[in-house]
């Protein structure tokens, strides 16, 4: 985690190079794809590379920062696709009608509960009287919650469930969405985070192990807010469709003055359209990892990170820095997430599974090098790089590989359809190795010269 | 009658689910904090290399089959059983030396060794899910049911049956003889007491000259025992799939943390804490309430209180109620 080199201004100028050399090879490989496979696919790769190095750096703000260990990053990312959908498709009239309010009374009431609750807590004496009206509360407070809140959510989903069948959303532009994930994302982290931070550090890793789980369990099982696995498709473009474009006088006009294929050329329009968007959003995310990270605020951090105690013992809240950083790296996944959405135009509860979602975005991280914002992106840039390609190469090799087995016999078959699945073990063993042999990654955390 | 009726029902679809499924997470829990405690580290692999050792005892399993051997009424599984734990050793041995040893001789924080499992895990995953593929696995064979519903329903006159699967009886009599074994082995032998200093107090043990590599060898080869059992009752009880092995990490983790991480009896107790907890709060009680209260009480809805769909925030909520009210655990386990 903390790479020293002997010579710190010497080492400095090798982590330049590094870093140079690093999205150099990356340019070149993509380069290479857009040769030999089709630039379509290259914009394509590259457009989730984008995204997944600002997941990578929501990762790295609580890992490399603070040494937070999250294991639920799959839920935040959801979350982000909660708020896409939340936020872009249009309010569904009849059944705002058919149980909006009670919807919206059960929220009060849960307000209520809550309150109450909490009235209890604070005023009443600890002791068997106690425990009691905490018990009376919540427990019936659950069910006068469940006795407003079930009928809507009856009235919601029996409401043309074919086409809707859920409340919509607010009918606002997408692009807001990825503020509204952020935020969203960093609510559920606040919420772990008072409970599992301050305790012993893998608590943590439990419990948003948990929170994910759950995450995704409401979003697959809440039709009204989500359409569950139902899913959601047609959702807002913050860019032209192809099929605009193809009709566009001006886009016409650009292909024949250029020459190039009016099909093919539109969807490379679209996906350069989208590839500036999320770059962005990166540019800006890492612009403010990197001034945090430099600033005295970045160096109470590490010193956190480094010795929990000396510093507490300098005056810092330890607990409330934890939190924070928690609830800033959340959100950063959360606003990644919605961007995932975005680009996929469908939100797909059944397409969040962690080992794709958590774990994968932590071997970006460790591979990149944790604690250094470049090297979480080139990181994250490579892994994704190798996650899609390896499927391809594993295809191949695998199909040569039972060559000499018999056509359509059960081995092999058996063998070709597991290729999807070595890609998983590859990637466990790439994780490991670089934490074995490498731990500072491609390039390792700077650490000042004084 | 009506009664007894209501009581068969509930033992059917909740008391006797509940047992059998509390022992296998007290079975996995176990595993878990006795990694804890000695060797310091939650281990996020654990789901996965139950899924492991499981796969191992099908293959065999399989295999054996397909020879024509078998146990006669009980399942072929047990046979296979030994073999898939000492597989599973074997591996759990293998990923000690070239992956957990490192972290231990350069003295890494606990939450490497944490990341490191993190990947033990995905490479296992990976080659669980390459070797016998990521599908539902049936291996069950053998007399299915110990008492059936139909004939319990005709011999006690009742209009409930209860029916006990042969897979939760042997769930049953299994962990209980595991738990006498292991608290035997941890309290009476040698090796057992030296485990339990090494857990004390490490420097100390060092110092009276036992063997950590020794405890190491030793704690990987019981947990990995552990795992297998635990994980052979689960997909003999249910199925074998092993996305769900991996999900079976939340309540384990909840079941270790509720008795009290790093305390063997905590663990027990946390199995059925979680068991039950989730089988009773997504038991849909509308059958049940209808045979106790008057006809013109009966309830209309399902009288669920959480849909299964939601049983993993039922180990959810209570890790974080014993987190926020009593961090240490039931049993009061050690704060590592």
């Amino acid at each position: 985690m903390s790479a020293t080199t002997s010579n710190p201004s010497a080492g400095s100028d090798s982590q330049t190079m590094r870093a140079v050399l690093g999205f150099a090879a990356f340019g070149a490989l993509l380069a290479l794809v857009g040769f030999l496979q089709s630039w379509n696919v290259m914009l394509a790769i590259f457009n989730l590379c984008l995204i997944s190095a600002v997941m990578a750096l929501g990762v790295n703000i609580q890992w490399g920062y603070a040494g937070l260990f999250n294991v639920g990053i799959m839920g935040f990312a959801a979350l982000g696709g909660v708020a896409a959908v939340l936020t872009s498709t249009a309010p569904v009239a009849s059944a705002w009608q058919a149980g909006g309010l009670g919807i919206l009374a059960s929220g009060a009431v849960t307000l209520g509960v809550i309150a109450l609750a909490v009235i209890a807590y604070r005023k009443l004496a600890s002791g068997p009287l106690k425990t009691l009206v905490m018990l009376v509360v919540i427990i019936g407070g659950y069910f006068v919650i469940r006795e407003v809140y079930d009928p809507a959510v009856a009235a919601i989903e029996a409401d043309n469930p074919a086409q809707s069948g859920f409340l919509g959303g607010l009918g606002m532009p997408i692009m807001l969405s990825w503020a509204v994930g952020g935020v969203l994302a960093a609510a559920a982290a606040w919420l772990i985070g008072k409970v599992a931070l301050g305790l012993r550090s893998d608590y943590l890793a439990i419990a948003t192990l948990g929170i994910s789980e759950i995450i995704i369990a409401m979003i697959k099982n809440e039709d009204w807010l989500t359409r569950g696995v139902k899913n959601v498709t047609g959702l807002d473009r913050p860019v032209p469709y192809e099929i605009d474009l193809q009709g566009a006088p001006w886009f016409t006009q650009l292909a024949t003055d250029r020459g190039f294929d009016l099909v093919e050329g539109s969807s490379i329009f679209v996906k350069l359209a989208y590839a500036a968007l999320f770059s962005s959003v990166l540019i800006a995310v890492l612009a403010l990892c990197v001034l945090a990270l430099a600033s005295p605020w970045g160096r109470m951090v590490r010193a956190i990170r480094d010795n929990e105690v000396s510093a507490a013992a300098m005056g810092k809240n330890v607990t409330a820095r934890h939190l924070q950083i928690f609830v800033l790296g959340s959100a950063v996944v959360g606003i990644a997430g919605a961007m995932l959405t975005t680009l996929d135009g469908q939100f797909t509860p059944g397409s969040y599974q962690p080992l794709r979602f958590t774990f994968l975005i932590w071997v970006m991280v460790i591979v990149g090098g944790s604690g250094n914002n470049l090297g979480s992106v080139l990181g994250a840039f490579f892994i994704w790089f190798i996650w899609i390609e390896a499927e391809i190469v594993g295809n191949w090799l695998m199909a040569n590989a039972t060559q000499f087995l018999e056509e359509g016999s059960a081995l092999r078959t058996h063998l070709i359809d597991s290729a999807q699945h070595m890609r998983l073990f590859t990637m466990g063993i790439i994780m490991l190795l670089v934490m074995r042999f490498s731990p500072g990654g491609l390039l390792p955390e700077r650490t000042a010269s004084r | 009658m009506d009664v007894l009726n209501a009581i068969t029902l509930f033992a059917n679809f909740v008391f006797v689910p509940g047992l059998a499924y509390g022992a296998q997470l007290a079975l996995g829990a176990l595993g878990i904090t006795l990694i804890y405690s000695i060797l310091r580290f939650a281990n996020f692999a654990h789901g996965d290399q139950m899924a492991f050792g499981t796969m191992v005892v099908i293959l065999l399993t399989w295999w054996f089959q397909s020879l024509g051997v078998s146990l006669g009424p009980l399942p072929t599984a047990l046979l296979a059983l030994p073999l898939g734990m000492a597989a599973l050793a074997l591996y759990a041995l293998a990923a000690d030396k070239f992956v957990y040893r490192h972290y231990r001789e350069i003295k890494a924080p606990p939450i490497r060794l944490v990341m490191a499992s993190v990947g033990v895990m995905f490479v296992t995953n990976g080659l669980v899910r390459v070797i016998i593929g990521p599908d539902d696995q049936a291996f069950m064979d053998g007399e299915r049911f110990i008492v059936r519903a139909g004939n319990f329903r005709r011999a006690m006159g009742l209009n409930e049956g209860l029916a006990i699967k042969s897979s939760q009886a042997l769930t049953v009599v299994i962990a209980i003889a595991l738990v006498v074994a292991l608290f035997w082995f941890l309290n009476r032998t040698r090796t057992g007491k030296s485990m339990r200093a090494f857990s004390d107090n490490e420097d100390l043990a060092l110092l009276s000259g036992i063997s950590p590599q020794k405890v190491v060898t030793v704690t990987w080869i019981i947990a990995a025992a552990l795992m297998t059992i635990a994980g052979t009752l689960y997909g003999l009880d249910k199925s074998f799939k092993p996305f769900t092995y991996f999900q079976l990490l939340l309540p384990m983790f909840a079941a270790a943390i509720v008795g009290g991480v790093g305390n063997p009896v905590g663990a027990i107790l946390g199995g059925f804490v979680v068991a039950f907890s989730e089988v009773t709060i997504t038991y849909a009680y509308k059958k049940f309430l209808t045979y106790l209260v008057p006809e013109s009480l009966a309830p209309e809805g399902l009288m669920q209180l959480l849909s299964t769909d939601y049983k993993f925030a039922v180990s959810f909520i209570i890790l974080v109620v014993v987190l926020l009210v009593r961090p240490t655990g039931l049993m009061r386990g050690k704060v590592i």
